[in-house]
């Protein structure tokens, strides 16, 4: 990645376009403190955050999905309670001087799947046992519920069927009006165009400057994506 | 203390006796890992190719018989562990482990009745005006069989991976199984055959011990060889002519402090015997820090588990 | 044709039923081993497993159980956490060692004096002997990469001649007619391991099994550094996304794993076996491994398996008398019955399914 820059408002929705391949993953982890670089600089309110682990950030309101549904965002063989531990210990409260609420975190993955409208027998299931599309549902829906002021998903709604889709999608609407600032990286131009507020383009690592979606025309678009007016 | 009393050509043969077994075992694990398995029964492969050998080769006046047997049983020990692994998709650090148990005991079983017994010698090299050469002679032509086999062998190997389809194909399997899956060859018969033959030269290795460095059998007498092979192959970045220099420099060691106890230097005993572990551990560390170039060699779905999804 | 396919959800039922079937399959298959060795299978599988626990001595065997498995399951507790994690400890044995001679060597610095602290100065010892043992292939792991199964491993043959060293030098005892070895740590009250309640076999040793297993089970059920622990092992990419620091979990395993191997190490030299002496450890480390795997990583399966493990080894002893049966078959037989269940394991999360011939895969 080369000298990324870019500000997130609150209620704004950055789609973020490009063909896999370009630094997407790279992004996401620099940004939900996966991957601590000394040299990069991230800003939440004026504070810095960019020397903070995963779990303090969450704290500070900033939650992530990443692209990969099993062995990344959730733990395959594990059940969705546990699942639901896993990114919402710190902002749902399930843990108490290290001691894991297991209750509560069931009653939060139950509250996910409910309000996401996740197919599944019940919050005891594993994580491989549910469908893309649901599992997604739940991934996202888990972050959603957690209340962040930012939140960064990667490919949402990859390989998930339409209805699901669709869900996601004005989930994030929701969250954005509700207002927190969205970040969404996409290969889903469509997508992108029909929820996003502003554009960027990364290619080969380069981030374009953003602009508001409302403006870009189908050409622009691609010009912007095979690396025209990156930020150098 | 006499130091004088260590010559420097005797040193030199003797320590390509010494690293002959090791040598065996580690080109043998080196390719089943090339080929993606990490198999840490080399230690127990190797003490059931010691007893197998020298079983055979005691009941049978034959020292290459013995070989043979030695070379059946690790292979047939090693058909478990590829069983297990590639068909039971059981965990292969624990496998490895359980055979290294196992093996350890079964042998110490078999080798009941073959405590103190002396074996058949084994042919040496003699050739009539070369061996008698003053410093070359000893080193380089008076040796066992033994040695000339597992040079060979490495050089075998060397040429196989760099040169024959064969050689690249199990690369393959070993960087990216499921690629190669999808190219249509069969990972998990790829695998075995090279598991078998990992386990085919660990039994010579553990033969090669019993019948022609110590030469008797005793109750583990392999004491961690297997574990240093596989130290070694880490050490050689899984590379053939690195493994010869890896398993040279610890028999090397190996013999430079046997001899330093016969000179009567005086560290005591037990820390000139462990100084072929803590060298061990020196080297492993200094190949890991040196990070980015031995990452680069090692087979990328090394330890992984293969399961053809479709 | 049998094909393998994933379940979607592990099995319950075959996460029980495994190990019990493994112990069947070994007996079967120790039974044959046992028949080409010349001896009676159905004897010797019956004196091995059924006389230790019922025959008329079994007064003298059971309370061996307690004092065989104690240390067996302190080493495989200490070792599950760190094997659900990935993280390969396999030199146990060595941590045990280490941990034996600063327990013994504690004592034996303040010998003849008799005190109260003396013991609580050698549990402390042992376990920080262990403990700083298992921290060389941490440390070595968190700054260089380097691969803790050859590192701890290596340390364990280096600990085999320390020990040999301390026997004959540092720890030797000064009245002891010129034989290698330290002095009786039984017959040094302060020092001595003893049994708690008479007839029992329970040592301070057994309790602090016990405890460690009430220990291993609360953490990983309920405690944040089990959960993280479990995700590590599961799938280590979750894991960090779920903020768990990879590097203080390798420190948190390996010292946990060798303090309460050094711990069993000072337990047994001060009780059961009473001196530093060369050929004072058994291979409870490696043994420990497979005690470990048996129970399935979980901290009451490890109970029940440590004692299974101790059944082996007192029944293997009584065959041995009684039976002519050579040592090494126990060894043999044990390293079988974790063949079995990692074989019988794949069950758990995979179906054996019979493709008819023709059907498409």
């Amino acid at each position: 990645m080369k000298n990324i820059s870019f500000s997130l408002r609150k209620g704004e929705i950055l789609g973020i376009g490009g063909v896999a391949g370009n630094g997407q993953d790279e992004l996401l982890a620099c940004l939900s403190g996966e991957a601590l670089r000394p040299q990069d600089r991230i800003k939440l309110n004026t504070m810095d955050i960019g020397h903070l682990a995963p779990n303090a950030r969450r704290a500070l309101g900033l939650l992530a999905a990443p692209e990969e549904r099993l062995g990344h965002a959730a733990a395959p063989d594990m059940s969705l309670t546990e699942n639901a531990m896993l990114t919402g210990m710190v902002r749902k409260e399930l843990s108490r001087s290290g001691f894991l609420d297991w209750p509560r975190a069931r009653a939060f993955a139950q509250e996910v799947i409910e309000t996401f409208d996740v197919r599944t027998p019940d919050a005891q299931s594993a994580a491989r046992s549910l469908s893309g599309g649901n599992l997604q549902k739940f991934v996202i829906g888990r972050e959603v519920l957690q209340n962040p002021s930012v939140l960064i998903v990667n490919q949402p709604t990859w390989g998930v069927d339409a209805a699901a889709a669709a869900a996601i999608r004005q989930a994030l609407l929701d969250l954005a009006s509700q207002g927190a600032g969205v970040i969404i990286i996409s290969q889903d131009l469509d997508e992108l165009i029909e929820i996003s507020t502003n554009f960027a383009a990364l290619n080969a690592g380069c981030l374009s400057a953003a602009r508001p979606m409302s403006g870009l025309s189908l050409d622009e678009i691609g010009l912007l994506l095979g690396g025209a007016n990156a930020a150098a | 203390m006499d130091l004088s009393s260590i010559s420097p050509t005797l040193l030199v043969a003797s320590l390509m006796v010494a690293a002959t077994p090791i040598l065996l075992a580690s080109i043998g694990e080196l390719v089943v890992e090339k080929s993606g398995v990490l198999n840490l029964g080399v230690e127990g492969m190797m003490i059931i190719g010691a007893i197998a050998g020298f079983a055979a080769a005691v009941g049978t006046g034959s020292p290459i018989i013995g070989f043979i047997c030695a070379a059946l049983g690790g292979a047939a020990l090693s058909l478990v562990f590829a069983l297990l692994t590639q068909f039971f998709l059981s965990n292969q650090v624990a496998t490895g482990l359980a055979l290294t148990l196992f093996g350890l005991g079964l042998s110490a079983l078999m080798g009941q009745s073959y405590i103190g017994i002396k074996p058949p010698a084994s042919a040496k090299l003699d050739l009539p005006v070369i061996s008698d050469i003053p410093i070359l002679g000893p080193v380089l032509f008076s040796h066992d069989i033994t040695v000339y086999v597992a040079l060979a062998l490495v050089a075998g190997v060397w040429w196989f991976l760099k040169y024959t389809r064969g050689g690249l194909i199990l690369r393959a399997v070993g960087e990216s199984h499921d690629a190669a899956h999808a190219l249509g060859y069969k990972v998990v018969k790829i695998r075995i055959m090279a598991i078998m033959f990992g386990g085919a030269c660990a039994g010579l290795g553990g033969a090669a011990l019993s019948l022609v460095r110590v030469p008797q059998w005793t109750e583990g007498m392999t004491a961690g060889a297997g574990w240093i092979a596989l130290a070694i192959v880490v050490f050689a970045s899984w590379k053939p002519a690195r493994v010869l220099l890896g398993a040279y420099l610890f028999g090397g060691v190996a013999v430079l402090q046997l001899n330093l106890q016969a000179a009567g230097v005086s560290i005591p005993v037990e820390y000139l015997s462990m100084s072929p572990y803590l060298i061990t551990i020196i080297v492993l560390v200094a190949m890991s820090a040196h990070r980015n170039k031995t990452a680069l060699n090692a087979p990328a779905a090394l330890g992984r588990a293969f399961h053809a999804s479709r | 044709m049998l094909r393998l396919e994933k379940r979607p959800n592990p099995s319950k039922t075959w996460a029980y039923m495994a190990p019990v079937l493994a112990v069947f399959a070994t007996m079967i298959g120790g039974g044959i081993m046992f028949a080409t060795l010349g001896k009676d299978p159905f004897e010797a599988i019956r004196t091995i497993f059924y006389d230790p626990l019922f025959s008329e001595f079994a007064w003298y065997y059971r309370p061996q159980l307690l004092v065989k498995g104690a240390p067996l399951i302190m080493i495989a507790i200490g070792l599950s956490m760190g094997f659900r994690a990935g993280i390969w400890n396999i030199g146990a044995e060595g941590q045990y060692i280490i941990g034996a001679i600063c327990g013994a060597g504690a004592a034996l610095a303040f010998y003849p004096a008799q005190s109260a602290f003396i013991f609580p100065t050698m549990i402390f010892f042992g376990a920080l002997g262990g403990f700083v043992w298992a921290m060389i292939p941490a440390i070595l792991k968190t700054r260089f990469g380097t691969n803790e199964i050859l590192v701890s491993l290596m340390l364990v043959y280096v600990a085999e001649q320390l020990l040999a060293s301390m026997s004959l030098g540092l720890l030797k005892n000064p009245e002891g007619f010129g034989f290698p070895g330290s002095r009786n740590l039984q017959q040094y009250a302060s020092a001595h391991n003893a049994e708690l309640w008479t007839g029992t076999g329970i040592h301070m040793g057994v309790m602090f099994a016990f405890i460690a297993v009430i220990f291993a089970y609360v953490l990983l059920a309920r405690h944040q550094m089990g959960f993280h622990i479990r995700l590590t092992g599961e799938s280590p990419k979750a894991a960090k996304f779920s903020g768990v620091n990879p590097k203080r979990l390798v420190v948190y395993c390996l010292g946990f794993s060798g303090a309460l191997a050094g711990l069993a190490g000072m337990f047994e030299v001060s009780g059961p076996s009473g001196q530093i002496s060369i050929d004072f450890n058994v291979g409870y480390g490696f043994t420990a491994i497979i005690v470990a795997f048996l129970g399935r990583l979980h901290p009451i399966g490890i109970l029940l398996a440590g004692l299974l493990m101790a059944l082996t080894y007192i029944g293997g002893e009584i065959a041995q008398s009684s039976l002519g049966l050579p040592s090494a078959a126990i060894q043999a037989f044990q390293g079988m019955l974790l063949f079995f269940l990692l074989a019988l394991d794949m069950l758990t999360n995979f179906k054996l399914k019979l493709a008819s011939a023709g059907s498409h895969p």
